[in-house]
């Protein structure tokens, strides 16, 4: 099988899965409308303000929901020993990450689409800069998140308490795509500033971090 | 080898201890900020040890990767132990001489915040060397030390570019500096990077020796277990 078919039919597998069980989206969507509901009681914010906060509320809340969803990507292949399959299999390694980050990214993508209206409803958003932006970032935003999130989620396979090592390494790394993300969206909401730099810088980010993944991944997958 | 160390262990000791007399004694006191100002001789020292304990974390963990040298592994783990620590002790001396002369415990500064996140990075190191099961570890913590040493520029730029959206308190400032306060940093620079490679050799030597007595435990239970059968 080639590669493009390899990374294919995994993605398609993990879809399918993903449709029959609705483990991950569901998880991921009551997991951010509890923190959009907690941060709305905690914060009181007023229209004015929550212009202000609403970008960093709306990326911590997909930041948490996302790591659900990131933390069953491997998992779910250590059963019946899948991974040690792909490990013996000439398949390029590369395809499989690739397969397993489209996968995270289609997720959390599908979470967004969701929430971003209750969170429009909820904090009574109105965008007063250039909202056409606005996918673009969030497109940026979440591969840069998901690319990093599925690696450190393959590195954390082998620790003991898995679940809370992928926070701890992917949070610390992702600071400056969280502070692009963050400030992108806010300069957006209040149209104050131009959020160029930021989306240049979550460019960069993106670029640099897939790469960086393409090229360490079969050490991390291979290494027992 | 063994001599090699003890020279080098009574030289740090040496600088170390006429450091401290020149930035307790010798250098005169500043005229703004006071005694507090002396903090600055082991602050900034520290600084630079920790970033350059970074700086041999990240060319060990490349070498390990390259070569699969488990002595680069060692050192690896030896300058990242070190480094935090070290990074720890500009974090706490940091606020102490930044309250009394800057009214502020800490600020979202360039420096502090880069500083920071280095510190957050190689936590995160250290912890997931901790928590880590295979026999693998050192292949799973390089990449992490490489994934880390790529995120520094991003984090320069991007919170050079946040402060430079949002107006920060005044920090620092120009003067000139009198020649003994110079000489005094200066030798504390060097006390200071030989004290970081000492601590790091030493625990460098402890790792690799801890992991002879492991590979050997190891071998010898395998005979038994032979011998037994």
């Amino acid at each position: 099988m080639s590669s493009d078919g390899l990374t294919r039919a995994t993605l398609i597998k993990d879809l399918r899965l993903e449709w029959r069980s609705k483990d991950a989206i569901n998880s991921m969507l009551f997991f951010a409308l509890l923190v959009v509901v907690i941060f709305s009681f905690a914060f009181d914010p007023t229209a004015e303000e929550s212009r202000q906060i609403a970008g960093g509320l709306v990326w911590v809340a997909f930041l948490f929901a996302a790591v659900v969803a990131l933390n069953q990507t491997w998992a779910r292949e250590l059963r019946n020993q899948v991974l040690d399959a792909y490990r013996v299999s000439p398949a390029p390694p590369n395809s499989l990450f690739l397969a397993k980050a489209l996968g995270n990214f289609i997720f959390v993508t599908v979470l967004e689409a969701l929430m971003t209206p209750l969170f429009i409803v909820f904090y009574n958003l109105r965008a007063l800069g250039p909202a056409w932006q606005l996918p673009i970032v969030a497109v940026l935003g979440t591969w840069a998140l998901v690319v990093n999130g599925t690696f450190f989620a393959a590195m954390s396979l082998r620790t003991r308490s898995r679940e809370i090592m992928l926070p701890l390494l992917l949070f610390p790394i992702s600071i400056p795509a969280l502070l692009a993300m963050v400030e992108a969206t806010t300069s957006i909401l209040t149209g104050e500033y131009s959020a160029k730099f930021w989306i240049v810088l979550l460019v960069a980010y993106d670029l640099l971090f897939t790469m960086a993944s393409l090229l360490l991944f079969s050490f991390v997958l291979h290494a027992e | 080898m063994k001599y090699l160390f003890t020279i080098f262990a009574v030289l740090t000791a040496v600088l170390l201890s006429y450091g401290l007399y020149q930035a307790l004694v010798v250098a005169p006191t500043e005229q703004t900020m006071g005694e507090v100002q002396r903090i600055f001789y082991y602050h900034v020292p520290s600084a630079w040890a920790a970033f350059c304990l970074f700086f041999v974390n990240l060319v060990a963990s490349i070498w390990y990767m390259v070569r699969r040298n488990r002595k680069a592994d060692a050192l690896a783990l030896a300058a990242a132990e070190v480094g935090v620590v070290f990074c720890t002790i500009v974090l706490v001396t940091g606020p102490l001489w930044a309250r009394p002369v800057w009214g502020i415990w800490w600020t979202w500064d360039l420096r502090l915040t880069l500083t920071l996140v280095l510190w957050l990075i190689y936590v995160a190191y250290l912890i997931l060397r901790k928590f880590s099961t295979s026999g693998q570890t050192p292949v799973i913590a390089a990449v992490l030390a490489i994934f880390g040493a790529l995120d520094v520029p991003l984090v320069y730029f991007s919170i050079w570019f946040f402060r430079t959206q949002h107006p920060q308190p005044v920090v620092g400032g120009g003067g000139s500096i009198d020649p003994r306060m110079l000489h005094a940093f200066f030798i504390n620079l060097i006390a200071f990077s030989c004290f970081g490679a000492l601590v790091c050799w030493s625990r460098y030597r402890f790792e690799m020796a801890h992991r002879d007595v492991e590979d050997r435990q190891a071998l010898e239970s395998i005979m038994e277990a032979g011998a037994s059968r």
